[in-house]
């Protein structure tokens, strides 16, 4: 499809902002994956990010982690900034920023641990030993990601026993036992059933009022069902950022309108 | 110290030691190839390849014995392994699938390929040598055979099952009957990657001693003739670099770089086919 | 029609001979072996044979001890040093070297492990041979030597030429096939597993230790051990080097022997028939041997990481 029309609609948060993409460039190597993003990412609310594939929403949800760090090649122009800081400083601390920025992939990722063990792996590695405190807050991490009632009994099994639902809120579980300030998903149901769909949007919405919240879709059901604000991307450029309800009722931009209402994507 | 600091110091650490344990490693296997490389290369001359056995003592004389009987111990055991590797790797693909003794076998081939090659050179003694009264240059050939075949076997077998079945059923859609589908069709499609491993596994074998010591054994002599004892590079390697003699020393290094460049050359040949073959 | 039937079902046959080729040349080895080495069997016995030191061809008294303790020994210490090293190796290929390194070193190294055994059991006889005796024995001496209880391990003075020497060399020629293994262990853990223990704030080091590592030890493992069985059944890097004593020494430097070098310098001047068969003996020892240590390698570690 083509556009050329520059219409862009883009607002600002009457909240605080957590995180602030001040003209967000990124290279793949040579290749310009992110173009001129600049927007703000509200405070202790649910962010969705939309588009279809290939329009560069999991390369800027993985820019706030530097995940694109660990291989060759990736290259950021412009900032990010966390409660004022840019992380995308040369030096900047990536361990301590990825234990501030929690991170639940596309599919589960259970170590090849223990159920219990998984969800203390994020507390040892911020040093906390202590047993009962161990227990205590994987206890609470679990239960915050309903899943505890499902296996309190075999906290010592492998992770791996579990079903792709379970161990997709067990990850969740792993994320906020830290306690993180920001938390990513990058299409967390796209490898699960309806059911267990449904169970990891109750827990998206459930944390709304903790911790602030990206999360990457390509269904848009999802986004209007779990999101305060949503930003619609396409070609690698941010087409259009406003509250869900408005995005999805009356979208501003024409481009918006036409994926929105399936006319293409 | 907070746990991020004693986290970061010893991720440092770890990654030092093990930059230098590659390091050490590397360091020492370049100390081999370099130590290979001067030695062969400052006593390589057409001499020391074209000229016959030395004497005891003498300055002259080369390899072209070891050379010749070398190749031709490779080209038989090629000869032998080929078709009873590529017709095994066949059975095992196109008629055997997923059935018990196809499972079994393929699971034996993987042990016979690990086997000790110098086990393997004693088995070919007792069958060959010993009933006939003497070393020959078959047998050698023979032992070599017995360790390319299982290679060929796991990779006509791989390269074979990675043909698609639509290609087959296409084939047999027409009529075709399955010796036609596996020679026309199958076979076709899965040229390349077989070739790949028929050439790794020249490159694996072609460098073996163990097998030939006490099978094609050595000789002095000049000969074609393969049911006599015939030199090789590798015996022959083994014998001068045990010799007193400077010179003998001197052409064991020329014999060792010749075989090298033999058998990188085939492994390097077979992964750029693979290479060019699985970019597409 | 006929001529398609008859070609169709003779090319099947075949086939199936083929496969069965390789059953009845497994099978016939153990056979075969089994066969020459029965005057040694009865003469001697297996418990009498593997344990008496005795290895005296004039005297026509052959005993195993010597050879299987030296290809025990060797294969154990090579062991211990390549598999710490081809570790390092594999850690450095997958999780620190620069990207642009890892294709050309991964290559070298996979190149390394295709050069001939026999180049390297040449390159202990002429050069690290040398170096042990005039380098590194001092070194030993002063430092392994001094250890309590174990310091006669390291004791004596030699040419250069014995059982650690042949270890040391054959730790060195096991070490690339070894690093190779487990590089492709390591790049076997999905991306994605490992990205998400970084997300959580960890180290390289961390992620190796929590995730890799134990994502792939069964990969590792099973690698280790068909090291192992590859260490056991090496002639020629060792035969240089071992100095072909049969005896059991006292101290690691000193020469020793093993069931491959006592078959490669001896199957051919073996004059008598109890000679020969005490050496096939040998040979089907070995074979035993590694017979099992590929079948536990094999299927008792690598066929459940393809699973």
């Amino acid at each position: 499809m083509e556009f050329d029309v520059k219409e862009r609609f883009v607002i600002e948060p009457k909240e605080s902002p957590k995180l602030v993409v001040d003209k967000l460039n990124f290279y793949y190597g040579e290749k310009r994956a992110l173009k001129d993003i600049s927007f703000k990412i509200p405070e202790k609310k649910v962010t969705a990010l939309i588009g279809p594939s290939g329009c560069g929403k999991t390369t800027l949800l993985r820019c706030f982690n530097r995940m694109h760090d660990l291989y060759p090649g990736n290259r950021y122009e412009g900032k990010i900034l966390l409660d004022g800081e840019n992380i995308l400083e040369k030096n900047y601390d990536l361990i301590k920023l990825r234990s501030r920025i929690g991170m639940v992939f596309q599919k589960p990722t259970a170590f090849p641990m223990s159920i219990f063990d998984n969800v203390a792996y994020g507390l040892r590695l911020k040093g906390i030993k202590n047993k009962g405190e161990l227990k205590d807050r994987v206890e609470k991490a679990l239960k915050d990601a309903a899943l505890w009632d499902e296996v309190k009994d075999r906290l010592k099994d492998p992770a791996s026993g579990l079903s792709g639902g379970q161990q997709q809120r067990l990850c969740i579980a792993r994320a906020i036992a830290v306690e993180p300030e920001v938390l990513l998903f990058d299409e967390p149901t796209s490898a699960l059933d309806p059911i267990s769909t449904a169970k990891i949007e109750e827990l998206v919405v459930s944390f709304r009022d903790r911790l602030t919240i990206v999360i990457v879709t390509h269904n848009m059901q999802q986004a209007a069902r779990v999101s305060d604000y949503t930003a619609f991307m396409y070609l690698g450029e941010l087409i259009e950022f406003n509250k869900t309800e408005e995005m999805f009722i009356t979208p501003k931009v024409k481009l918006t309108e036409d994926y929105i209402t399936g006319r293409f994507g | 110290m907070d746990a991020f600091t004693k986290r970061k110091i010893v991720n440092a650490v770890v990654l030092v030691l093990s930059t230098l344990a590659a390091l050490l490693g590397l360091v020492w296997l370049f100390w081999i190839l370099g130590t290979l490389l001067y030695k062969g290369l400052s006593s390589l001359s057409i001499e020391a390849i074209i000229g016959p056995p030395p004497s005891p003592g003498d300055n002259t004389g080369g390899l072209r014995h070891a050379i010749v009987g070398q190749t031709l111990i490779v080209l038989f055991a090629t000869l032998i392994g080929i078709p009873i590797g590529i017709i095994a790797g066949t059975y095992l693909s196109e008629y055997g699938k997923g059935s018990r003794i196809a499972n079994i076998i393929r699971d034996l081939s993987d042990v016979l390929m690990s086997v000790p090659s110098i086990v393997v050179g004693t088995f070919v003694y007792a069958i060959m040598v010993k009933p006939l009264g003497h070393f020959m240059g078959i047998a050698g050939s023979v032992s070599l055979a017995i360790m390319m075949i299982p290679i060929i076997v796991r990779t006509t077998d791989d390269m074979l099952r990675m043909v698609p079945p639509e290609l087959r059923e296409a084939a047999y859609a027409l009529g075709a009957t399955k010796f036609k589908v596996i020679k026309d069709v199958v076979y076709r499609a899965a040229i390349t990657g077989i070739m790949t491993g028929v050439i790794l596994s020249v490159a694996r074998i072609g460098g073996e001693t163990a097998p030939l010591l006490f099978t094609s054994f050595n000789n002095n002599f000049f000969t074609l003739n393969m049911f006599q004892p015939i030199a090789s590079l590798t015996v022959t390697m083994y014998d001068y670099a045990m010799s007193p003699y400077k010179y003998w020393q001197d052409l064991a290094w020329v014999a060792a770089i010749l075989l090298t460049f033999g058998v990188l050359g085939a492994n390097i040949l077979g992964r750029l086919i693979a290479h060019y073959k699985f970019k597409k | 029609m006929k001529k398609d039937f008859l070609l169709d079902w003779g090319f099947g046959k075949l086939a199936f001979l083929g496969a069965l080729l390789i059953l009845v040349i497994l099978l016939s080895l153990f056979v075969v072996l089994y066969k020459e080495s029965s005057l040694a069997i009865h003469t001697f016995g297996v418990w009498k044979f593997i344990t008496s030191k005795v290895w005296n061809p004039p005297m026509e008294k052959f005993g195993g001890a010597p050879a299987i303790f030296g290809t025990i020994v060797s294969t154990v210490i090579s062991i211990l040093i390549a598999v710490p090293v081809a570790i390092g190796i594999a850690i450095f290929l997958t999780e620190i070297s620069p990207y642009p390194l890892r294709t050309p070193v991964g290559v070298a190294v996979e190149l390394l492990a295709a050069i001939p055994s026999i180049i390297y059991g040449m390159w202990g006889l002429f050069f690290f041979a040398p170096f042990m005796r005039d380098k590194l024995q001092p070194i030993i001496h002063a430092t392994l030597g001094k250890l309590p209880l174990i310091g006669h391990w390291f004791s004596g003075y030699t040419p250069g030429i014995g059982l650690l020497t042949a270890s040391i060399v054959l730790s060195i020629m096991i070490l690339p096939f070894t690093a190779a293994i487990a590089r492709d262990s390591f790049n076997m853990v999905p991306p994605i597993l490992k990205e998400s223990a970084y997300a959580l704030g960890a180290t390289k080091w961390d992620v190796m230790k929590d995730v890799v590592i134990p994502y792939a030890k069964l990969g590792v493992i099973g690698g280790i051990i068909l090291s192992l069985g590859r260490a056991l059944g090496e002639t020629m890097a060792v035969t240089f080097v071992m100095g072909n004593q049969p005896v059991i020494p006292t101290s690691l430097l000193e020469p020793a022997t093993s069931i491959t070098v006592t078959l490669a310098n001896e199957f051919t001047e073996a004059d008598t028939n109890l000679y020969l068969s005490s050496l096939f003996y040998l040979a089907l020892i070995l074979f035993v041997m590694s017979f099992f240590v590929i079948v536990i390698g094999k299927f008792l570690f690598l066929k459940k990481v393809e699973r």
